[in-house]
């Protein structure tokens, strides 16, 4: 596995080798799906629009709706006016959603297409019915990472849609960031806990966790319906999770609606985590419930009765920016040592904010954004870990080394479970650290010699 | 349980599905959707553009390019050339096999891409792509490099050829591109045709060693999904036909470069490589004929006509035993499923070839197959080649190359004579011949072309049928439905399904999901008592 893959790390400036990030285009059509009567569309080559939807239903096990411009070589010479034209008409009479969400691809921007403009013609054509909404991101491929295009997605709607109508509610805005439908389901639990009332975008629960009912519902019941999204702009705060993920609609929905946000980690661990419970603490002004704090010393007391398992464990923490700040705090809180930290996005503030977390513990991690996972595997060579931390893809890093796998983060395209049960908040956390120390316990096991095969861990 | 309605006739149920859309769609779509006779095949529209906004299967011409015909060769290093996502996708999603521990390089599991960012395509991505090739040979040697365009490579107007000639060059290995921008063509397809030409220009014919085998094969249209390409080797093997290459699975850059060597090309998907077939005819004179490995009896079929090809009484007793030997081992399991799935339906769409291949499978084992239609097939796939010339080349034909092809000066050494064509064709022997997916199918059934997700619901509400056969896009939707759904791309990472072995598990697996125990299980009790 993995044979051809050299030890000795050489300069690469051109070519990228096995990715750790993929296009914008697949976090805009993600980010669309947590919105109620959505569909997303993709401007681009049909290509785009297989690609996406076949990964996300990779990964979710769940139908994937999404519509594409179905470029020809015609449109990429005369623009794709009349490809997203007719795809509105298509698309209203069709499949009738109340909200249209396109976003670009690296073709129709380098064709330099103008869908504002485009909108407005359809408009006037009627060929978006009346009280139906259009709205749409630019999401160049050569620009960020899938992270960026979740993050232009969600600003999008903000941008279209959010209002101040001049009165403030009491209700705060939750930006989750690029998570699992359980984890939002999660969050608002433990938003909820606290009184408040809360508006989530996106929210992906009830639509790609749907049950199995015997029919296919085109448009799930669940995502955060127009109205809520109208409404983000009187709530009183905004809870941006996820610098990278969440921050930029944060700040057009201050800029923009006078909404004012703080500005946090994915609540991932213990001390992200109990950051994001001071917020809801200031927010609502009432003392943390107690079952909330049942929840988190049930976490502590896991770590600490396991400490044995996670002290001095070395880790590779590898994918998306938001995930593995807060996995790398994480694991550093459990004692173990990330000495390898990689994020295939860009962004120096990831380097120094990763460093930062590591600089009393492991002041040497090598850390790297816009890496890959061929340089991961090359730095894992030189210098082995017990565990690696993050997508699927590296398991063929898992197979070559002989290290276990836990995990995190998108995409997940063998193993089922992370849609339904969360790593956000303290009960997700203890998940984690659960299946962090059952990985580490497995391999304990499997390596030892009969004599020392123990009845108890 | 509510009684269900009757069944609309298959043309009450075209009508419905036609009226549904408006004007221009309706009419077009009305082309794709007919009511089949056997006997005289009618004209289907194939191969053409999907309407914007339309639900589609298809994917792009890279797709078919880089992931299909050319992402299976495994020790040459693949460069896509553009942004991320195109290398990313592509990368171990389909499933292409191929066997390690050879002491052949093998860089299946790896994904190399220029990665382009803005200022790439703003000032031009050539420089950047040769460097990459210059860092791929010298971490890894490949045999061969193969660069990928991508859409924007084609707008912004990077030569990749020019970048692959200055390349091989440089480095004195074969490096060679391919203009294969998402956008170009219709669907997949155009990216086959594309990835034919390249293969055809730049590597058959490149290793002039003799073949030194009197059954020396190439196999054209398969690409080792799930291992289909290892038992079909298995069978070959045990017949004593020596197989020089399958276009693409399992396959390393030399056996195809000494392919023009073989005495005989079988082709599987017609549709993704029969381009291959016409031309290495045209220039080395090699001839071909199509075979089809999925399914038991369309295994020994294929197996016969191959030895009837070489005409050597060993052989041909040879086959005779291991095709008795191997359809032993099959009909126990074949009969055993068949008594619980004779007379169910199944529903296939998906593909260029598969949609009518595993109709075979479905047979085996007493099923019939009610509704199929492919996603990027041409009309010759529907309605036989016999139409070949009446086909209309449209713009978007046009585009993609078509290579005329003369008679190599040295090498064309036709393996029979026209005088031996003509006799072998007198008893019936079809030669570069493919009747389609139509002549097989019943009549009445439904044949359907470009299938979208509005018509697949509503052929799935409708009738109902045991089991549907799509890739994943669709998977989720239809298993939703209470149907389950088998996906004849990834084989839902089961597999293989070619040859004997593959009847067998083909068998056993489409047993397992019609029978599924969950499937009776989907209404709570709570619900069923109000009813």
């Amino acid at each position: 596995m993995l044979d051809s893959t050299p030890s000795t790390v050489a300069d690469r400036v051109a070519l990228k080798i096995n990715p750790a990030k993929t296009c914008q285009p697949v976090g805009a059509v993600y980010a669309a799906l947590g919105v109620h009567g959505c569909l997303p569309h993709s401007h681009g080559s049909q290509g785009c629009c297989a690609y996406h939807r076949s990964h996300l239903t990779r990964h979710f096990k769940e139908p994937v709706m999404a519509s594409t411009s179905s470029f020809t070589e015609g449109s990429s010479v005369f623009g794709g006016m009349a490809n997203l034209t007719q795809a509105f008409s298509t698309i209203f009479e069709m499949y009738d959603p109340d909200i249209v969400a396109v976003h670009t691809t690296c073709l129709s921007e380098v064709i330099g297409d103008d869908i504002p403009t485009i909108i407005s013609k359809a408009r006037e054509e009627g060929r978006i019915p009346e009280g139906k909404v259009v709205v749409h991101c630019n999401t160049p491929s050569f620009v960020g990472s899938h992270v960026t295009g979740f993050s232009a997605m969600v600003k999008g709607f903000v941008k279209y849609l959010s209002e101040n109508t001049g009165t403030r509610s009491t209700a705060i805005n939750i930006l989750p960031g690029w998570v699992e439908p359980s984890d939002m389901t999660e969050l608002k639990r433990m938003v909820a806990a606290f009184g408040l009332p809360s508006i989530m975008l996106p929210d992906t629960s009830s639509v790609l966790d749907a049950p199995a009912t015997g029919e296919h519902a085109f448009f799930p019941k669940g995502g955060t319906t127009l109205p809520e999204i109208k409404a983000m702009g009187d709530a009183k705060a905004t809870l941006s999770l996820g610098t990278w993920a969440s921050l930029e609609a944060a700040t057009l929905l201050e800029t923009s609606c006078g909404v004012p946000f703080q500005e946090l980690d994915l609540p991932i661990g213990l001390a992200a985590t109990d950051r994001f419970i001071e917020s809801l603490r200031g927010l609502a002004g009432v003392d943390v419930p107690a079952q909330i704090e049942d929840e988190r010393g049930r976490l502590v007391d896991v770590i600490s009765d396991m400490h044995q398992y996670l002290s001095g464990r070395k880790v590779a923490i590898y994918g998306d920016p938001d995930h593995v700040i807060a996995l790398t705090e994480f694991c550093r809180d459990m004692d173990m040592k990330p000495v390898h930290v990689l994020t295939g996005s860009v962004g120096n503030a990831f380097e120094t904010r990763i460093k930062d977390l590591l600089a009393d513990s492991v002041p040497d991690a090598n850390v790297k954004a816009q890496g890959d996972l061929f340089l991961l595997h090359q730095w894992i060579k030189n210098e082995p870990v017990d565990l690696l931390l993050g997508t699927t893809y590296g398991k063929f890093i898992g197979r070559a080394e002989d290290i276990p796998l836990v995990r995190v983060g998108w995409p997940i395209l063998d193993r089922v479970g992370h849609s339904y049960f969360p790593t956000v908040g303290y009960l997700g956390s203890l998940r984690l650290a659960v299946e962090i120390i059952s990985a580490i316990q497995e391999r304990q096991d499997r390596d030892a010699p009969d004599h020392a095969f123990e009845l108890v861990l | 349980m509510s009684e269900r309605e009757p069944i609309p006739s298959p043309e009450a149920f075209r009508d419905e599905v036609v009226k549904s859309y408006s004007g221009k769609v309706a009419k077009k779509r009305a082309k794709h959707i007919l009511v089949n006779d056997p006997e005289v095949p009618a004209e289907i529209e194939a191969n053409v553009r999907t309407i914007p906004g339309i639900i589609s299967q298809r994917g792009c011409c890279y797709a078919g390019c880089k992931g299909v015909v050319m992402g299976p060769i495994k020790d040459m290093v693949h460069i896509v050339h553009g942004p991320i996502g195109c290398s990313y996708y592509a990368w171990l999603s389909r499933r292409n096999q191929a066997a390690t521990g050879d002491g052949i390089a093998n860089f299946i599991h790896y994904a190399f891409s220029t990665d382009m960012q803005e200022e790439d395509i703003v000032f031009g991505g050539e420089k950047k792509l040769a460097q990459a090739c210059r860092e791929a040979y010298a971490l890894l040697k490949p045999t061969a490099i193969g660069l990928y365009s991508t859409c924007p490579v084609g707008l912004i107007g990077d030569d990749v050829h020019a970048v692959a000639r200055q390349m091989k060059e440089e480095l004195g290995i074969n490096v060679f591109g391919f203009s294969c921008e998402g956008y170009k063509g219709v669907s997949q397809s155009a990216g086959h045709h594309i990835a034919n030409n390249g293969l055809f220009k730049n590597v058959v014919g490149e290793n002039d060693t003799p073949v030194d085998h009197p059954f020396s094969i190439n196999l054209l249209g398969e690409y080792n999904i799930g291992g289909d390409a290892f038992e079909i080797e298995r069978i070959l093997d045990l017949c004593g036909i020596h197989l020089v290459a399958t276009f693409s699975g399992n396959v390393k850059y030399d056996d195809i470069a000494q392919s023009h060597n073989a005495k005989l090309n079988v082709v599987m998907c017609h549709r993704s490589i029969n381009y291959m077939a016409e031309m290495m005819e045209s220039k080395f004179g090699i001839p071909w004929f199509k075979v089809n490995f999925i399914g038991a009896d369309s295994t020994a079929k294929s197996l016969r006509k191959i030895a009837e090809y070489f005409g050597n009484e060993d052989l041909t007793a040879r086959v005779e035993e291991v095709i008795a030997d191997e359809l032993a081992k099959v009909v126990s399991v074949r009969a055993d499923v068949a008594s619980r799935l004779s007379g169910k339906t199944a529903m296939l769409f998906v593909g260029g070839s598969r949609a009518h291949h595993y109709q075979d499978l479905f047979s085996e084992v007493g099923m019939t197959s009610v509704a199929a239609g492919y996603e990027f097939a041409h009309r010759d796939d529907y309605e036989g080649r016999r139409v070949l010339p009446s086909i209309k080349v449209d713009a978007d034909t046009r585009n993609i190359e078509e290579l005329h092809i003369t008679a190599d000066d040295t090498r064309y050494a036709p393996r029979r004579t026209p005088e031996e064509i003509a006799a072998a064709e007198k008893r019936g022997f079809n030669w570069r011949d493919y009747d389609g997916m139509m002549s097989q199918m019943k009549k009445g059934t439904l044949v359907i072309d470009d299938i979208s997700h509005f018509e697949m619901e509503k052929l799935i509400a409708t009738y109902k049928p045991d089991i549907f056969c799509s890739g994943i896009k669709d998977k989720y939707v239809v298993e939703k439905m209470g149907v389950p759904c088998k996906q004849l791309h990834s084989y839902d990472y089961g597999g293989p399904y070619a040859g004997f072995i593959g009847a067998t598990n083909f068998y056993q697996e489409i047993d397992r999901m019609i029978g599924k125990r969950i499937s009776k299980l989907i209404t709570p009790p709570w619900k069923k008592q109000s009813a």
